[in-house]
């Protein structure tokens, strides 16, 4: 899923001060699973956004609502866009896309991000989310035992590992950070493929990253 | 305007809560300022709960659990402690007085326990509300020029 983090409450409140009648918009996906941007954190953001316009004497009415995905046109039913229209600015606590969707199809109302979107993770333990993915367009996972070297190498080795790997930690942050080629190599040696990782590999095509621009994926023989 | 303040106490129903009915039939006293939700456990206790009293006027919430170590659903209190410490940051952020938001821990058999520091947490919030009356707010210049 796409794990991301509430903004700053001053960050938020700035954005919002400007206007007189504001919508919360919440996903109901990913960054509700990760707990950031769904029906629950809107809700917190609302109180906190009532309390401080009071404290601060300004004018400022706040909407609260969630569809069930922000990425996608089907969930922008008409009373989303009722509510929408009624509105000075709109708050997406959707993830980057989201931010972008609501901008692309609310035209002249403005929007605002919610939340710092941060990667493609994994839920480690309640609370906990952790980068497993970078979208690299071509993956590589079946070489290296399952474990992500792009992703998960904090210099996305292919060839690893460098002289920082200690104790199984990365040099970059040695008390957070498992080192990936560690984790490469213990499972390559567990599935008796250890002699692969000799071979040296190639530098990989950046292409079908974002190197290449922009990406799109089309499936024709599902468009409508 | 009516300077009392509005305490919401979220307690326990299994310790806080029955403290709380035990005060009763001790006849011991603790202010009238205080409404008491209960909760099946402390550890129910949301952050929008306790945002959304003080949205709705509370001057101060308490959250009431058992002690630790006792309580009924083994780590209800524990997670009540983590999230009250969360709301406390999240109302500070919104210009409230994290002093305003307490988490306590009151067994079933403290009835005085409950009355003393109902009594204790009313005064401080008495104090505050003085305190904060003193000091010209964002808020008070805003009302002034209203006025
Ligand atoms: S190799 Fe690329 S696609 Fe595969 S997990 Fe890593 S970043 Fe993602
Ligand atoms: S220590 Fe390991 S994870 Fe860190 S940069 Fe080197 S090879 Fe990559």
């Amino acid at each position: 899923m796409i794990v991301a983090e509430r903004k700053p409450f001053e960050e938020i409140y700035e954005c919002v001060k400007r206007h007189r009648k504001v919508l919360l918009l919440g996903c109901g996906t990913c960054v509700t699973v990760c707990m950031a941007g769904g029906e629950k954190e809107v809700n917190v953001l609302a109180n906190q956004l009532a309390l401080a316009a009071r404290d601060r004497g300004d004018d400022v009415e706040v909407m609260e609502h969630t569809i069930t995905r922000q990425c996608d046109d089907e969930f922008f039913d008409e009373a989303t866009m009722k509510k929408v229209a009624e509105v000075d600015a709109v708050v997406s606590m959707g993830c980057g896309v989201g931010v972008q969707f609501c901008a692309a199809k609310f035209g002249d109302t403005a929007i605002y991000p919610g939340l710092n979107t941060k990667f493609y993770g994994a839920t480690l333990e309640q609370g906990v989310w952790a980068e497993r993915c970078a979208g690299c367009g071509e993956c590589v996972l079946g070489d290296f035992g399952g474990v992500c070297p792009v992703a998960r190498c904090s210099k996305s080795l292919l060839n690893g590992p460098c002289g920082g790997s200690a104790d199984g930690k990365c040099e970059v942050d040695p008390e957070n950070v498992d080192c990936a080629w560690q984790l490469i190599y213990d499972r390559m040696e567990r599935l008796g493929r250890l002699e692969e990782l000799e071979e040296n590999r190639p530098m990989k095509d950046w292409s079908t990253n974002r190197d290449g621009g922009p990406r799109t994926v089309t499936r024709e023989d599902v468009k409508l | 305007m009516d300077n009392e303040p509005n305490i919401i106490a979220f307690c326990c129903h299994y310790c806080a809560f029955t403290a709380a009915d035990l005060a009763g039939t001790m006849r011991q006293q603790y202010p009238p300022n205080l409404r008491i939700v209960r909760l099946p456990c402390s550890g129910k206790v949301d952050v929008n709960l306790i945002l959304q009293a003080f949205v709705e006027g509370a001057d101060g919430v308490m959250v009431a659990g058992c002690e630790i170590g006792s309580c009924h659903f083994i780590e209800g209190n524990k997670r009540a402690v983590k999230r009250v410490a969360y709301a406390k940051k999240l109302v500070e952020e919104a210009g409230v007085n994290p002093a305003r938001l307490e988490m306590f821990h009151i067994a079933a058999s403290q009835g005085p326990l409950f009355a003393r520091t109902a009594h204790e947490f009313t005064e401080y919030i008495k104090k505050l509300d003085a305190e904060a009356a003193e000091v010209p707010l964002a808020t008070a210049a805003v009302d002034g020029e209203s006025a």
